[in-house]
């Protein structure tokens, strides 16, 4: 077994993965911003939608949506996308849900008190949204959204299923064919580090907004 | 001048009636106080005033501007938007639980509003809350957050945080039912202070002997309506209702 290959063969594919997750981050979020606020509008003909999608998305398997996007859409709409770019809209549909869930959640949970308070003192919808709602949002979200995030990192993974070359494809590539554990080894103190890292961040996030109550 | 007038105002829930044509005046400097049982609909008389909830019919005028008017149909009708804001700009509301902004210091909730809404400059509204703060006794807590501080201390902070809207009229809905007794006394001083100087305020209250004290005028709600209203030695002194004398008898009991 050679290793400067499979290390330089696991170091690329693992900036995929990254790729995957840090694209996937940078627009599920702002989407799913959106899809919360859908999904709160007594606008039926927004809210029906969104919920269909956010059933959708959070109801079948993200191996199924890949395998979709990837395979199904091109007998449906002609349109074929490449494998990364399928995997990344698969990714950005599916997480985005989640963490409108998630939004939502939070978002319910600032007390009508504060809305009203804000209203009181003349604040329109905008100001009162991005001044005072959405900072008490981002703190009571940061524990579920770190598993999300998590969850995110391990997920990557299924990006094989569509041939794209992430790095537990590789791994297992070489396992078969060299018949060594070494990759499973390198593989699993990737992930490891990752989510070591995110957690890193939210802990100190939560730090940094313990300030108040 | 009167400030605030009601006339007729009506208000149902879900077909209950809450408000059962309210009318009521409220002159310049004068300080108003609402007395009355549980669920008689003085928060939600309250809220519709402050634009937190709909009337259904009736007439309010606030500052000389009509908030609502009645229209054809027996059904209210509300002045535009821009008349609205203008209009919500002249009244502050000091809630029974606060309502303070948690992520905000105890400057920071005073200064908000006038920075973004009345769009004053940073520090002149800094100088205004530190002024506000010194008569409230809380000099020491601009840094703080709100969750440092004590019952009394947080409400005093929210009644700073109305005055520096500068409101020609200011609210109180029970701004000490969600206190200790021994914080009790530190709220109702700052509202006589603010009575010693002018302010016009309507305050609800279930302090029978501040609501007697510190009212030019006092009312007396049960039931969605006004039962009897006049100067606190009327309505305390040579009560007229049954509905009213039974009330007030709970209180001398206890
Ligand atoms: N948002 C609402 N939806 C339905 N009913 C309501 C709502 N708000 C108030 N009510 C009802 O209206 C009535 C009057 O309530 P309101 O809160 O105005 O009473 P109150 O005089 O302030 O009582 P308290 O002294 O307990 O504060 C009550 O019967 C209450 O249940
Ligand atoms: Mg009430």
């Amino acid at each position: 077994m050679n290793y400067s290959v499979l290390l330089s063969q696991m170091l690329e594919a693992s900036l995929m993965s990254l790729r995957i997750f840090f694209v996937t981050l940078l627009f599920s979020v702002p989407l799913g911003l959106l899809a919360a606020a859908g999904r709160r509008t007594k606008v039926k003909f927004i809210q029906l939608p969104v919920r269909l999608y956010i059933l959708f998305m959070r109801g079948t398997p993200l191996m199924l949506q890949l395998l979709f996007i990837f395979y199904g859409l091109k007998p449906l709409t002609g349109i074929q996308l490449d494998r990364v770019l399928a995997a990344q809209v698969a990714f950005v549909l599916n997480y985005a849900a989640y963490f409108a869930e998630i939004f939502r959640g939070g978002i319910d949970a600032v007390p009508q008190g504060q809305y009203e308070a804000a209203r009181v003192l003349g604040f329109t919808r905008q100001q009162t949204f991005f001044r005072i709602v959405l900072p008490q949002v981002c703190k009571m979200i940061l524990p579920p959204m770190s598993n999300e995030v998590i969850n995110l990192v391990k997920d990557t993974s299924l990006a094989q299923v569509i041939g794209v070359t992430e790095l537990l494809r590789v791994t297992s590539d070489w396992v078969s064919s060299a018949v060594s554990m070494a990759p499973f080894a390198i593989a699993a103190v990737f992930y490891l580090a990752m989510n070591a890292v995110v957690t890193r961040c939210f802990t100190v996030a939560e730090k940094r907004l313990n300030y108040y109550r | 001048m009167a400030i605030l007038t009601a006339r007729n105002v009506y208000k149902n829930f879900d077909g209950t009636e809450v408000l059962k044509g309210i009318s009521l005046d409220v002159e310049q400097g004068e300080v108003l106080t609402i007395i009355g049982p549980s669920g008689s609909g003085k928060s939600t008389l309250l809220r519709c005033i402050t634009q937190l909830e709909t009337i259904d019919r009736g007439e309010i005028t606030i500052c000389g501007e009509p908030l609502v008017k009645s229209g054809t149909s027996r059904s209210a009708v509300y002045a535009d938007r821009a008349a609205r804001n203008r209009i919500a700009l002249q009244i502050g509301l000091v809630f029974q639980n606060f309502n303070l902004f948690p992520h905000f210091s105890v400057l920071r909730n005073i200064t908000e509003a006038p920075v973004h809404v009345l769009g004053q400059k940073k520090a002149e509204a800094e100088t205004h809350a530190r002024k506000l703060l010194k008569k409230m006794e809380l000099s020491d807590k601009e840094d703080a957050y709100p969750c440092q501080l004590s019952g009394g201390q947080q409400q005093r902070v929210s009644i700073a945080r109305a005055l520096a809207m500068n409101p020609e009229l200011l609210f109180f809905d029970e701004p000490t039912s969600a206190l200790d007794p021994e914080l009790t006394g530190e709220i109702l001083k700052v509202i006589r202070e603010l009575a010693a100087e002018h302010m016009t305020m309507v305050v609800v209250t279930h302090e029978m002997a501040f609501a007697r004290d510190v009212a030019d005028k006092v009312v007396f709600m049960a039931d969605g309506t006004i039962v009897e209203q006049g100067t606190p030695a009327q309505v305390f002194g040579n009560t007229q209702s049954e509905r009213t004398k039974s009330f007030l008898a709970r209180f001398n009991e206890s």
